[in-house]
């Protein structure tokens, strides 16, 4: 199976086989009009399980750098504008994430005062770690 | 403008600074009495919590300040379903500071992101309560003179326990400081305070279930409550409240110039008779709240 090379547009590779549709869910890919292909369990060499999978978007959208480093910062992203392709491997996990994902612990004040912002801060690089700015549970 | 939400939010320098000024309040007071005068404290008390309130209507009374507030949800704003963003909004408007207490955790951040003035952390549920940790950190100044080269044993409800976890990680910042955490199987400390804290910060620590194994080497001794709602089944609490209940006779081996520290209020972990021994603090801990109150109020306000 093969999806035929861009000449204008957006190629997500290495993504975590399994984080492909999650990424084109919060990533709002399916709102687009052009054409979008998420390709599951690609064959990798560089993975330890020899799968990936990729995303492959016809067209130049502003993509939330902050969501994919959350997600999946081992991501490469290839931005190709007639046909050149500028590649960035490894996206930094942001600082901070805002309205991506919700606090849970029902004891944190956003679960009683829904107009809040949820809010989450990296505590931990190296592991990850993302806790909410109000409670401090860690996400997920 | 400055709040103070967890401990964590001082250096150990800012820390040093309120003792000292505390330390300074204790032996001078009347050179404070009016160093807040026009002010008003708002203690905004969404839960009751009389001990800690009345310390920092008192603290602010003893700056030649004035105090407003309300003592329960129920005679409040939020009875009526108004947010804790709008409430200090409009506080923020009649006060110079506030002291919040909370049910729901990180509620008192939430007001100082809103309230325009600074905001004290009083309690938020059972995420943090700084004031209390700055509490014991000044009797343990006052007794030991530092911080650096103590070792501190905790024993009772290390789980759940909010007091223990910020005292932990507040003395985590000092030098050569060791932890005896000391509590049934079932309310050992979380294991992010040992991996995030104790670890990650080369700290020497001991887990134990006897007290009494490890009483001579403690410089102090920080008692907290062993709840019988924690436990599964009626007899485990039986079974082991006794352990953790400080007597005479368990003090027999401290060193004699050990300090014998509780949040308060008790139940029955300290045995009424331990009172009258030099080594408990827990009063002078109680009344060294409201001087660190005070040095806090007056550092937040940023009064000279
Ligand atoms: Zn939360």
């Amino acid at each position: 199976m093969t999806v035929s090379p861009i000449e204008n547009g957006i190629v997500l590779d290495h993504i975590t086989a399994g984080k492909g549709m999650e990424l084109y869910k919060v990533l709002g890919l399916a709102e687009l009009d052009c054409l979008v292909a998420v390709i599951n369990n690609a064959y990798s060499k560089k993975s330890p399980t020899g799968k990936k999978d990729i995303i492959k978007i016809d067209a130049q959208i502003d993509l939330d750098f902050d969501i994919i480093g959350y997600i999946d910062p081992g991501i490469t992203v290839n931005i190709i504008k007639n046909g050149v392709n500028t590649k960035m491997e490894k996206i930094d996990p942001p600082e901070t994430i805002e309205g991506i994902i919700k606090c849970k612990n029902p004891r944190c004040i956003t679960s009683v005062e829904q107009e809040l912002p949820h809010i989450f801060k990296l505590t931990d690089r190296e592991n990850m770690v993302y806790r909410c700015i109000y409670c401090e549970s860690k996400a997920k | 403008m400055r709040s103070l939400i967890d401990i964590l939010d001082l250096t150990t320098a800012e820390i040093d600074e309120l003792v000292s000024t505390a330390n300074d309040i204790i032996a001078d007071p009347e050179k404070y009495a009016h160093k807040c005068q026009g002010k008003k404290l708002a203690t905004l008390f969404f839960e009751p919590s009389t001990r800690t309130r009345l310390s920092f209507e008192a603290a602010m009374y003893e700056l030649g300040g004035n105090v407003l507030g309300f003592s329960e949800a129920q005679s409040s704003s939020s009875a009526k379903g108004e947010s804790v963003s709008d409430t200090v909004k409009v506080v923020g408007y009649y006060a110079d500071i506030i002291a919040m207490r909370h049910p729901k955790e990180g509620a008192p951040l939430v007001a100082s992101m809103k309230a325009g003035i600074p905001v004290i952390n009083a309690g938020d549920g059972g995420h943090n309560h700084p004031t209390q940790t700055l509490t014991d950190l000044l009797t343990i100044n006052r007794e030991k003179g530092r911080f650096s080269g103590l070792t501190v044993g905790f024993c009772g409800d290390l789980k759940f326990g909010r007091t223990v976890h910020s005292l932990i990680g507040a003395l985590s910042r000092y030098e050569k400081v060791k932890i005896v955490l000391v509590s049934p199987k079932e309310l050992t400390v979380p294991e992010y305070i040992k991996e995030e804290v104790l670890k990650a910060k080369n700290i020497e620590f001991v887990e134990t279930t006897d007290l009494e194994e490890v009483m001579p080497q403690l410089d102090i001794l920080y008692m907290t409550r062993v709840q019988r709602e924690r436990f599964f089944n009626e007899q485990d609490y039986i079974r082991l409240k006794d352990s953790y209940i400080l007597t005479p006779e368990k003090l027999a081996t401290a060193k004699p110039d050990m300090c014998i520290l509780h949040p308060l209020p008790r139940v029955n972990e300290i045995a009424v008779a331990v009172d009258d021994d030099p080594r408990a603090k827990y009063f002078e801990q109680a009344k060294n709240g409201k001087y660190i109150r005070m040095a806090l109020i007056l550092k937040l306000l940023e009064v000279e």
